[in-house]
């Protein structure tokens, strides 16, 4: 430590920080544009011009570290006057249009010059005007606003890993652009708007729409993956008008992923259900919520008491709240019914999950950057959760080697070491390759098929086993592609069987905001809250699909995009007797399957808790009343629970349904630890059975893509423009379209099985041969199954 | 095709060159020289397939390269004539009498500044202080420096390219 004074107060600093940061950390104020702690240090705006003793002229202070003995003097006449000089040269080109400006009242530009412009311009020359560019749909430019800062050009280089925006010309013709007319693609852009100290880089959704001073500033945590970032909601009236990020240096650092920020956007879509729904002999009724209730309450003890509690089914979103969670599984397991589920991609649920984790990662997310290696298995961590990824990336700038099975070759923002690039029905013969080239009689190969135990090391799967031997902290990812894969249980073994053999660790990068919740709420079949026993296990979320029930409660989902057996789903819920959906959207779909709808609060009209894939409690309250008579989830549960007489469900707050929760888990915490190597082995022989050892005929691989994980997203105008959201309809290796010979001009129809659906197609280089791409395709088959395909219209 | 196979296995050995001159994790530094050897290569002038060629070369996002080569007035991003003549306008060449040079070449050559000749022969560009201020007012002309110009000496160095 050494010591420096800063305007008479005396510190003691670490040797090597910037005067900036010094002062930052004490409180003392200096004006700045270009630095930003979280990026590089560029020193080109002098905004921050500071005496220092002894030096002949003032200093930047974030470029110049400290000294032993230094005196920093920020209120001197000659700092005043440095900064009011840098002041007067920054405004020379600015428009100084703050009255048209979307930045108004939040500027730091216009902050500073209150304090140090002068009243009056001595510039009377032309200013510069820059042409506005169109970037996409997120971020508006109003480039003359700019003063060249290049904290978004270093945000894009440094954090997002991909330099969209650059300083093209010079001196006067300096302006920020992106390469010829390009568009701003990163799933991070959005942070550029928060970076930009002035209104040159604006919200495109947001533009206009309210000033800083009317809007109120609430907490509140994200609703779209295991991150669970920090957000703050602006509310104007009972209107969310944007979402930025709330600084939370353990989860999201101070920055968002675009999903985040713009699917407030979907909170007034036209799709809103206002009104509880119930449906009379076939005609739609809006109606209250007590008879409506009363229906629901009705129909579902009908059903219990003629066919049995188990002909009664639950499917609910991971991304609902843990209290939601919670209420759903203790009213429907109170009246007898074990068939809840919240895993609705999942296709293969042999291997059981034993006891909830109280974490999917085996580390925060912080840790996450001092791992040396790592293998992605199934996973486009990139798109799938973009800040959990952004801890990777992180990693390999500290010179971490990044591994990557998957059967896309996926564009990360990161150099990948080594890509095994695979057929997606041989992921588990690549990861036995890996773990017998690690170790050739590892114990776990005695329980694997004969398929498996086969297998010798190619030299790829050597490379990966030698770069992931040579870490010291080892970290394996199982992405949402092998969670969701026909053989996730094999993959699950495997993939601790590779963490045994390098003494790493395990994550699951489970979907969903609150799936680590889901769990420890006891949204699964075959395990109670807080991983208590059951009598018996009910059906699994597909099990439910294959074997209809007369009635289905669904909670926040559309089937047709968010189940892995889309078509079988709808025609299950088409067939039965009787389906509730709570949910905050409809749809036509929705109108077709549904008997009553209750109209269920948004993410920032209710109370509640996500538990993020680090396993923290992250829980927040509703930040405007509930749209029209709208209810928060937990209270619609409470009522129908009471309506069944269920006891104990006297809550007056979602706290006490989470605390009540929290007991249970702390109670059986000692036991609820599933680590890696505990996989029940038995069942792997088993899997001979479904494997397709020939890999001769086409196969279907399905992907979620960032912008259509759930209802929210999917109503965001602004997010389904994104060049990221193009990525859809079908895409074929260039392989099969030559075998099939297609012709670009016409769909391809696909089917599988009795379901069948024609769609435009294209080439994708990334795939390997035999694959069949398709994204939020509803009405097929098996996400990974079996698939045909021909050219033309089906009749 | 893919961008790269623009340049040819000249420009490529010449950029390696470069490229070897900085340690291998700051490819990037080459970028100079290789827009330098591309435009060239390419009749004086880059176009954006060029520049996406370097990029893809050196391994840099297309806008990295676009920022250098805008950035120097010594590369062209229109095409240009047959010969370039930059002159200098600034502070030292403008004292001693840059303006009437200016004057000069652009009669002579009946095009303003960023212009390029009918016969496509010159291209005439304004440029700042080139560092050879003790022989102003200069100009150079494609790699060549001509310094203390006066009307006649700019004629002479016209002529040679008849
Ligand atoms: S656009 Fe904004 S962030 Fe980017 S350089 Fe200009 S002022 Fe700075
Ligand atoms: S903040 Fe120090 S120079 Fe810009
Ligand atoms: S001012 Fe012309 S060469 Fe320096």
């Amino acid at each position: 430590m050494i010591n420096i004074e800063i305007d008479g107060k005396k510190l003691s600093v670490e040797p090597g920080e910037m005067i900036i940061e010094v002062a930052d950390k004490a409180g003392i104020a200096i004006p700045r544009f270009c630095y930003h702690k979280k990026l590089s240090i560029a020193a080109n705006c002098r905004m921050c011009l500071v005496e220092v003793e002894n030096a002949p002229k003032p200093l930047p202070a974030c470029a110049t570290p400290v000294g032993e003995g230094m005196k920093v003097y920020t209120q001197s006449e000659k700092t005043i006057e440095a900064q009011k000089s840098v002041m007067e040269f920054l405004l020379i080109n600015h428009p100084l249009d703050c009255p048209i400006c979307d930045q108004g009242g939040e500027c730091e530009l216009q902050d500073v010059a209150m304090g140090y412009g002068e009243g009056v311009s001595r510039f009377t020359e032309g200013k510069r005007t820059v042409k506005d560019k169109d970037i996409g749909p997120l971020i508006a430019t109003e480039l003359t606003r700019c003063i060249h800062c290049t904290r978004c050009v270093r945000f894009g280089e440094e954090v997002a890993g991909i330099q969209e925006l650059g300083a093209v010309q010079r001196g006067e013709h300096m302006k920020i652009a992106t390469y010829i007319e390009g568009s701003v693609d990163s799933e991070l852009s959005g942070n550029v708007i928060d970076l930009c100290p002035v209104g040159a880089l604006t919200s495109k959704p947001f533009r206009f729409s309210a000033r800083a001073w009317e809007m109120q500033q609430r907490p509140t945590i994200a609703p779209h993956d295991g991150v669970g970032s920090h957000l703050y909601l602006h509310v104007m009236g009972n209107q969310v008008k944007r979402v930025v990020p709330r600084e939370a240096e353990a989860i999201n650092e101070t920055w968002i992923a675009d999903r985040d920020r713009y699917s407030y956007e979907s909170l007034h879509h036209a799709d809103r259900v206002t009104k509880p729904l119930v449906k009379q002999e076939g005609v739609w009724k809006e109606t209250d919520w007590s008879q409506a209730l009363e229906v629901v309450a009705k129909q579902l003890n009908i059903i219990a008491k003629n066919d049995g509690a188990d002909q009664i089914g639950c499917l609910a979103s991971p991304s609902a709240t843990l209290e939601e969670h919670y209420l759903l599984q203790k009213w429907l397991r109170a009246l007898g019914c074990q068939n809840i589920d919240h895993r609705l991609r999942k296709t293969d649920f042999r291997v059981k999950e034993q006891a909830p984790q109280s974490a999917a990662l085996p580390c925060e997310f912080t840790d996450v950057e001092y791992y040396d290696r790592f293998l992605l298995i199934g996973s486009y961590l990139r798109k799938d959760i973009p800040m959990l990824n952004h801890r990777v990336r992180k990693a390999v700038m500290l010179g971490a080697e990044v591994s990557v099975l998957n059967p896309v070759d996926y564009d990360f923002n990161f150099d990948v070491a080594h890509a095994l690039i695979s057929d997606v029905r041989l992921l588990s013969t690549q990861l036995a390759g890996i773990l017998k080239a690690l170790s050739a009689n590892a114990p776990l190969f005695s329980t694997l098929p004969d398929y498996l135990r086969q297998v010798s090391p190619d030299p790829a799967q050597q490379a990966v086993a030698d770069s992931l031997k040579a870490g010291e902290k080892v970290m394996l990812f199982l992405g949402s592609l092998a969670l969701h894969h026909p053989e996730a249980g094999l993959l699950k073994a495997l993939a601790e069987g590779i963490a045994k053999e390098t003494s790493g660790e395990l994550a699951f990068l489970h979907e969903g905001a609150n799936a680590v919740g889901a769990r420890l709420a006891g949204a699964m079949p075959h395990v109670g809250a807080a991983g208590s026993a059951l009598p018996t296990p009910g059906l699994d979320a597909a099990a439910m699909t294959h074997a209809p029930r007369k009635a289905y409660v669904l909670h926040q989902i559309e089937p047709e995009w968010d189940c892995a057996y889309s078509a079988q789903t709808l025609q299950a819920l088409e067939q039965a007797e009787f389906v509730v959906a709570l949910n905050t959207f409809q749809s036509d779909t929705m109108l077709d399957y549904a008997d009553v709808i209750l109209p269920a609060a948004a993410f920032t009209e209710t109370s509640g808790t996500y538990v993020n894939l680090a396993g923290h409690w992250q829980s927040f309250e509703g930040a405007v009343v509930p749209q029209g008579e709208a209810r928060p989830a937990w209270k619609i549960l409470r009522v129908l629970a009471n309506l069944h007489d269920v006891e104990g469900f006297d809550y007056t707050a979602s706290t006490e349904v989470r605390d009540e929760l929290k007991q249970q888990v702390e109670e059986s915490a000692a036991q609820s630890h599933e680590v890696a190597g505990q996989t029940d082995t038995s069942s792997l022989k088993s899997y001979s059975a479904s494997r397709d050892n020939t890999q001769q005929g086409l196969v279907r691989l399905t992907e979620t893509p960032l912008y259509r994980t759930d209802a929210f997203v999917r109503r965001s105008p602004a997010l389904q423009q994104t060049t990221d959201n193009q990525r859809t309809g079908v895409r074929v290796s260039r392989q099969v379209a030559e075998q099939y010979k297609l012709d670009p001009a016409h769909p391809v129809t696909l089917q599988q099985g009795d379901y069948s659906v024609s769609l435009p197609w294209q080439v994708d280089e990334a795939l390997p041969g035999n694959h069949v791409w398709t994204a939020g395709v509803a009405g097929l088959g098996a996400p990974f199954g079996a698939i045909e395909l021909t050219q033309g219209k089906v009749s | 095709m893919a961008k790269i196979d623009l340049l040819s296995s000249e420009v490529r050995a010449e950029i390696d060159k470069w490229i070897a001159k900085y340690p291998a994790e700051k490819k990037r530094s080459a970028v100079v020289g290789a827009l330098t050897a591309v435009q060239d290569a390419h009749g004086g002038s880059l176009t954006p397939a060029l520049m996406e060629a370097v990029a893809e070369y050196l391994d840099l996002p297309p806008i990295a390269v676009l920022e250098v080569a805008s950035f120097y007035t010594l590369y062209d991003l229109k095409p240009v004539g047959q010969h370039k003549i930059y002159l200098c306008t600034n502070v030292s060449c403008m004292l001693c009498g840059s303006d009437q040079i200016a004057e000069h070449l652009k009669e002579r050559l009946g095009i303003g500044f960023g212009e390029t000749t009918a016969d496509g022969k010159f291209t005439l560009k304004e440029v700042e202080c080139l560092a050879a201020c003790a022989g102003a007012p200069m100009m150079q002309v494609d790699k060549t420096y001509h310094e203390n110009l006066t009307r006649e000496r700019v004629d002479d160095i016209l002529a040679e390219f008849d």
